[in-house]
This record gives C-alpha cells, sequence and structure tokens, in this order.
C-alpha cells in the first residue's frame, strides 16, 4: 500500500496537499486540469521533488528519505526514456543492474521482456531507429525487468496516436497485473482514465483528493472538475 | 530529503576536482604574496613594464575589433566561394602556436622579411617590426580572428525577418546600421574589448621575441628575466603580484560582460541584405575580407615553405623536444578533462581561475614552494603539463559545462530513477553522450598545450626542452632555417593532435 501522509509540496507559491492512500495492485489515474500539479505529484512520490512537509510510506516502510533510484518505484516520463546512444537490449538491462554488468540469465530476462513487448529481434537496435510505438515498448520493458511494485506514468504515450496509446495502456495493464504491480497514471483524458484505472485521484486547487471510482467521480463531477471537462 | 542524498553522491568528483584546483592555484598564490618584496625601489623599477603592458593590450585590443568589425559584417552578409573555409580558419589561430605566428610574421615584416624588401626596392627606410608596434602586431594576427567569429555571432543572432522588414521600409544602408547593426554592436564589442584585453595583458612568448629593453617589456617577461637573469626571486614575486591583480580584475571584467565564446557552431548562415546589394559595398566587403585573408595566411604559408625547406637541417634535439612536448600534451590533457568533468556541473567558476592567474604567475608559486626542497628543473616536465592542463581548463570547462547540463535536463531523472550513480553514470551516460564536447575540449587542451611557451622557460635547463622552447632556442642563435623546420613540426604537431581529439568524437556517434 502507498500512503501519502499530509504531504505537502511548495514551489515558489505553488502549493499540493496530499493525504490518502492507493491499494497495492490498484490502478489509479491522476486526472486535473493542465498545471494543476498532476506531474508535480508523481515526481513527488518518484523522489524527484523534495517535501516540504508529510511523509511517504509504502507497506509501512518511510522511503521519504529514500532517492529515487532507492525506491520501489518505476517511472516513465513523457520523453527521454531511453538512452539514445545505448542499444534496445542495454536500455532494458539498465532495470536490472544500473552498472550493466548482467549474466547469462539475466540476458535472457532482457531478450524474454523485449519478447513480451513484442521486440523480438530489436536487441541490437539504437532507439533513434525505433518508430514511437516501438521506443514505448522498449521502455516498457524495462519497467517490467525492473520488477517494481509500484509505476509511475507521467504521460509517456501521449505523443502516440489514439489507438497507439489504447495499445500501450493494454499493455501496461497485462504487464502490471503479471508481476501484481500499482500503477499511478497521469491523464488529461477521462476516456483513457476510465478505460485502464478503476481509480481516479482528482489534482484540483492544490489539492490532490484521495481515490475514488472514476465512474463516481464523472457521474458526479465536483466543481473544478466540471469547468476542467467543459460540462 | 530525497534530493540532498542524490546531490552529495553526485558531487564528490566536483569537489575533488575544486579543492584540487583551489590548492594548485592558491597555495603558489600564497607563496607568492609571502615572497613578494613590496618595497617601492622594487616596484618603481618595474613601473615601466606595467605601463607597457597595460598600453600594448589597450592598443591591441582595440586594434583587433575594430579591424574585425568590417570583415565580420563582411562575412555576415556575402556569400562567396571559400567563405566556409575562411569561417573555419578563423577559428584556428586559437590552436595555432604563437612562436610559430610570430616566425611568420618575422618573414613578413622582419628586418628581411617581404614588407621591408618591398620598402627597399622602391627606396623606403626599412620598418622594424620591434618595440610596440611589433607586440601590436603579432595580437593583433592572434586576435583578429576570434574578434571577428565573436562579432559575426552578434550578426547572425539578428533575426532574418528585421533585415526583411528593413528592407521592406526602404531603409538605407545607414538607418539599417543605426536601427539593427549598431545596437547588437554596443552590445558585442565590449565583451569581445575586453577579452582581447585580458589575453594579451598575459602575453610572454610575443613579448618575448618581438619586445624586451627596458621599453617593451610585459610584466610577464620581467618575471621571467628577474628569474634567469637576476634570480631576484623577491622581485619576480612582486610582479607576479602585480601581474595576478591585473590579469584577475581584467578576467573578472571579462567574465562579468558575459563574453560569447568564439567556437560556436551557426556561422554558415547568410543572411539576405537587400539595402547592401549595391557594387560600393560589394567592394569594400570585398577588400575587407581580401586584405584580412591576406593578413593572415601570408605569413603561414611562409612558414609552410620555409618549413619544408627547413626540414632537412633539423637537428635531433628538434625531434627530442617534439617527443617531451606530445607526453606534456598528453599528459596535461588527461587531467584538464577530469578536472573538467569534475568542475563543469556546480564548479564552472574555480575552472576560470585559471583565466584569472597567469602561467608565469603560478609558476613563479611553484618554483617558490618546490625551491627549497628540490631542484625545481627536475620536476619541470610534472609542472609544464599541471601548468598547461590549467590554462587549457577554463576552455575546457566552457565547452562541457552547457552540454553536460543539458544531458542532465534531458536524462538526469532516469538515471535517478534507474540508480544510475557514480561509475555506471560516467561510463554509461555522461561519457557517451559527451563524446563530442569532450573530444573538442581535448583536442583544445592539446593543441594548447603542445604550442604553449611559458611557464616552461622559467623551469627548463639548457640539455632538456618542449618544441616551443627548442624553436626559441633555434631563433636565438639565428639557426632560421632548422627554426623554420621546428616551426613546421610544432604546426603539423598541434594541427593533428587537435584533429584526432576532435575526430575520434564525430566518427560513429549516435543521434
Amino acid at each position: 500500500m502507498l500512503t501519502l501522509d499530509g504531504l505537502l509540496i511548495r514551489q515558489d507559491d505553488f502549493k499540493l496537499k496530499a493525504e490518502f492512500s492507493v491499494d497495492a495492485g490498484a490502478r489509479v489515474a491522476v486526472i486535473g486540469a493542465s498545471g494543476a500539479g498532476k506531474s508535480t505529484l508523481l515526481n513527488a512520490i518518484a523522489g524527484f521533488l523534495e517535501l516540504s512537509a508529510g511523509r511517504l510510506l509504502w507497506c509501512g516502510e518511510d522511503i521519504t528519505g529514500k532517492t529515487p533510484g532507492e525506491r520501489p518505484i518505476s517511472m516513465l516520463f513523457q520523453d527521454n526514456n531511453l538512452f539514445p546512444h545505448l542499444t534496445v537490449a542495454q536500455n532494458v538491462g539498465l532495470g536490472i543492474d544500473p552498472g550493466l554488468r548482467l549474466s547469462a540469465t539475466q540476458k535472457d530476462q532482457v531478450t524474454e521482456a523485449l519478447r513480451r513487448v513484442g521486440l523480438d529481434g530489436f536487441e541490437a537496435r539504437k532507439p533513434g531507429q525505433l518508430s514511437g510505438g516501438q521506443q514505448s515498448r522498449a521502455a516498457l520493458a524495462r519497467v517490467l525487468v525492473q520488477r517494481k511494485p509500484l509505476i509511475l506514468l507521467d504521460e509517456p504515450f501521449s505523443a502516440l496516436g489514439p489507438a497507439l496509446k489504447a495499445e500501450m495502456l493494454d499493455l501496461v495493464g497485462e504487464l502490471a497485473a503479471e508481476t501484481h504491480a500499482t500503477v499511478l497514471m497521469v491523464s488529461h483524458d477521462p476516456e483513457d482514465a476510465g478505460r485502464f484505472a478503476a481509480l481516479a485521484v482528482l489534482v484540483a486547487e492544490g489539492q490532490a483528493s484521495a481515490p475514488v471510482p472514476v465512474a463516481e467521480l464523472m457521474a458526479n463531477p465536483p466543481e473544478a472538475l466540471k469547468d476542467y471537462l467543459g460540462r | 530529503m530525497a534530493r540532498g542524498a542524490i546531490e552529495i553522491r553526485r558531487a564528490w568528483l566536483g569537489w575533488t576536482a575544486a579543492g584540487f584546483v583551489a590548492a594548485v592555484v592558491l597555495v603558489p598564490l600564497g607563496a607568492v604574496i609571502w615572497q613578494a618584496d613590496l618595497s617601492g625601489q622594487a616596484l618603481t623599477a618595474d613601473w615601466a613594464a606595467v605601463r607597457f603592458t597595460l598600453l600594448q593590450a589597450t592598443v591591441s585590443a582595440f586594434t583587433s575589433v575594430a579591424l574585425a568589425i568590417p570583415v565580420a559584417r563582411a562575412l555576415a552578409r556575402r556569400r562567396f566561394p571559400g567563405r566556409g573555409l575562411l569561417i573555419t580558419l578563423l577559428g584556428a589561430p586559437f590552436i595555432l602556436p604563437v612562436i610559430v605566428a610570430v616566425l611568420g610574421l618575422l618573414a613578413v615584416f622582419g628586418r628581411n622579411g617581404l614588407l621591408n624588401g618591398a620598402l627597399g626596392w622602391i627606396g623606403v627606410a626599412p620598418v622594424s617590426i620591434y618595440g610596440l608596434q611589433g607586440v601590436v602586431l603579432a595580437h593583433v594576427f592572434l586576435n583578429l580572428p576570434l574578434a571577428t567569429r565573436v562579432i559575426l555571432q552578434g550578426w547572425q543572432g539578428i533575426p532574418a525577418e528585421r533585415f526583411r522588414l528593413a528592407a521592406s521600409l526602404g531603409m538605407r544602408p545607414r538607418q539599417v546600421f543605426r536601427v539593427l547593426e549598431w545596437p547588437m554592436l554596443r552590445a558585442v564589442l565590449p565583451g569581445a574589448v575586453m577579452v582581447i584585453f585580458a589575453l594579451c595583458l598575459s602575453s610572454f612568448a610575443v613579448a618575448l621575441i618581438l619586445g624586451g629593453g627596458p621599453r617593451a617589456t610585459t610584466i610577464e617577461l620581467a618575471i621571467y628575466q628577474a628569474f634567469r637573469f637576476d634570480f631576484d626571486l623577491s622581485r619576480a614575486a612582486a610582479l607576479a603580484l602585480v601581474q595576478l591583480v591585473l590579469a584577475g580584475g581584467a578576467a573578472a571584467l571579462a567574465l562579468w560582460l558575459a563574453v560569447p565564446p568564439g567556437f560556436g557552431a551557426g556561422l554558415d548562415r547568410v543572411v539576405r541584405r537587400w539595402e547592401a546589394e549595391r557594387a560600393g559595398l560589394r567592394l569594400f566587403d570585398g577588400l575587407a575580407v581580401g586584405l584580412a585573408a591576406v593578413f593572415l595566411l601570408v605569413p603561414l604559408a611562409i612558414v609552410f615553405f620555409n618549413g619544408v625547406s627547413g626540414l632537412a637541417r633539423v637537428p635531433g634535439s628538434v625531434w627530442e623536444a617534439a617527443g617531451v612536448s606530445v607526453v606534456i600534451a598528453l599528459v596535461s590533457t588527461s587531467v584538464t578533462l577530469i578536472l573538467a568533468l569534475g568542475l563543469a556541473r556546480r564548479g564552472e567558476i574555480w575552472g576560470y581561475l585559471g583565466l584569472a592567474v597567469s602561467p608565469m604567475v603560478v609558476g613563479t608559486g611553484l618554483f617558490l614552494l618546490i625551491n627549497p626542497w628540490a631542484s625545481p628543473i627536475a620536476l619541470a616536465l610534472p609542472v609544464t603539463a599541471l601548468v598547461n592542463a590549467l590554462m587549457a581548463l577554463p576552455f575546457a570547462v566552457r565547452v562541457l559545462a552547457p552540454e553536460l547540463a543539458r544531458v542532465e535536463d534531458d536524462f538526469g531523472r532516469l538515471a535517478d530513477a534507474l540508480g544510475l550513480h557514480g561509475w555506471a553514470r560516467l561510463r554509461l551516460l555522461l561519457l557517451p553522450r559527451l563524446r563530442r564536447p569532450l573530444s573538442f575540449a581535448a583536442g583544445l587542451t592539446a593543441a594548447l598545450s603542445m604550442g604553449d611557451l611559458g611557464v616552461v622557460a622559467l623551469f627548463a635547463s639548457p640539455d632538456w626542452a618542449t618544441l616551443p622552447l627548442q624553436m626559441y632556442r633555434l631563433m636565438g642563435a639565428y639557426r632560421m632555417e632548422a627554426a623554420a623546420g621546428a616551426a613546421l613540426i610544432l604546426l603539423g604537431l598541434s594541427l593533428m593532435l587537435f584533429w584526432v581529439f576532435d575526430r575520434g568524437g564525430r566518427v560513429d556517434v549516435d543521434a
């Protein structure tokens, strides 16, 4: 279980508060207007932003003081998810050992992960030789070998077309189900949110509220969400 | 907190590098201050050197920049065959050994040079290249290209749309100058003047060969003379202190004026200039570029041709010296790269210490420190490599810092999220992503070190020399053919070192 205990993020005159828990294995969409602080929230959970107050707990363990690499978290950013100078296999291998010293078994693991995301035979390619969708798949293969229990998605598929985006979200869903991972996904598309996640966290007016079922939120949106949805 | 932990882990290389630079610069400075004889008598004797240093640097800076303006303007608004090559060559004097340039200038403007040959033929009295005019001539030769590139960048910073608008408004050249070009020049020129002024303040090799005597001695040269001729260490230290204040002040001022780096990309764009399409202006631009090219290329061409015929007369000592110089260049390149990598993230300011202190000042300090314990001559090789590394460090840091910032911006979070730290981060992220700027910085450092004639003159013994020093000795002994051969070898090695390193960073690089 991920617990945000009295979380406060302060950046200049921007403030964001959060106080809720997410059950292990849950899939949660983080929705809200652009600039509301969705990415900020994910960056704070991942350890890229310092908390002004509060604690972060994973399964009861305080992870507030840990570096991003030490946290039980895989994160995909909007862009730059792959190192362009390393091969696909190396990029995926980094998820197992950041020093890239891999045993034969671990190399097999990389191959297997690439096969799982439909990139078998692409080991030696560089990211520049892949299409946008293939790059996303390679990044997902790394998430797969990382085996981290918490996956954060900061709109990594926003540059893909609708069909491809849906395909990627389905793939994330499958992979998360295999590893029993918890997923937090930033989205500004209510349709994506409903398709992928059962729960949604609304970020608005300096507050990230506790997750509620997506259907419920959409059926009975609070004022802030109404404005955003244009209803 | 989380961020703090990452920063500490990442910062150790930076702190080590900053500490090292601070130690090898500040400790010698301390020795200089400790030893300096600041009694009135010592300072009055060297007042002439201070005055001459300031005078020649001022005249050199203003002349270089004034001559660079028409050349840069012509390059900014004309397209002609060889333009790209000429702009590339304008970057070359930076890695051109000073002593080679001086030899070329002697061949044109010296006592038996082309100019005096022509003057004698038409019955005019010969002109002398020695003294203030020679020092300024050499400084303009060395810095005109830098000034041209800096000002050209300013010109190219003016968006093409502005010139289009000016054309649609029917502005005449004078109006375009007032509205568009003058504001740009007012922003760019002070920095250009200041940088060249600062570079000329620390001039040693030029003054050593073309200056000298009570009327044309720079402070750097006076430090050297206090060492070599009088072995008056406290006077050398006092001079070093004066030099430190002057050069440090000038460097701080130059940095404060935020000078654009002279070696940037994107100089190959020519903006269409409707108002300048008249025969008179074309002719003027052609003259500016033509004269600049002749001034810069003829001396080098002569060095080349004399060098080819002099190669056969080169004594074995030159080849030994060439070997020594290459070793020193490689050592200082390694030191500079390691330090620059450490400092490029947050310690840029430490890297610039090398600009504030001149080689002679650090050399004097190191000499004072070493002298009580060991023979400074025995340590000449490592000291020369170290000082050369420090002198190239500002340029290496300047090249690396923005690139490193970009890599960290693009991939820092990903690397953190994957737990890429320390050696793994260096090996898997930084080195591969920074290959091009690193190679370029390595090329610059190696070439600068190869051609440097500075601190080595303080420390060297008669049976040992670097190639520039050996070449200087040959010139001093009037063995001009052998010196010309040595100059060609020196020029070739400098360019080759630069080319090999820089090239190494360009082949097989991924997007």
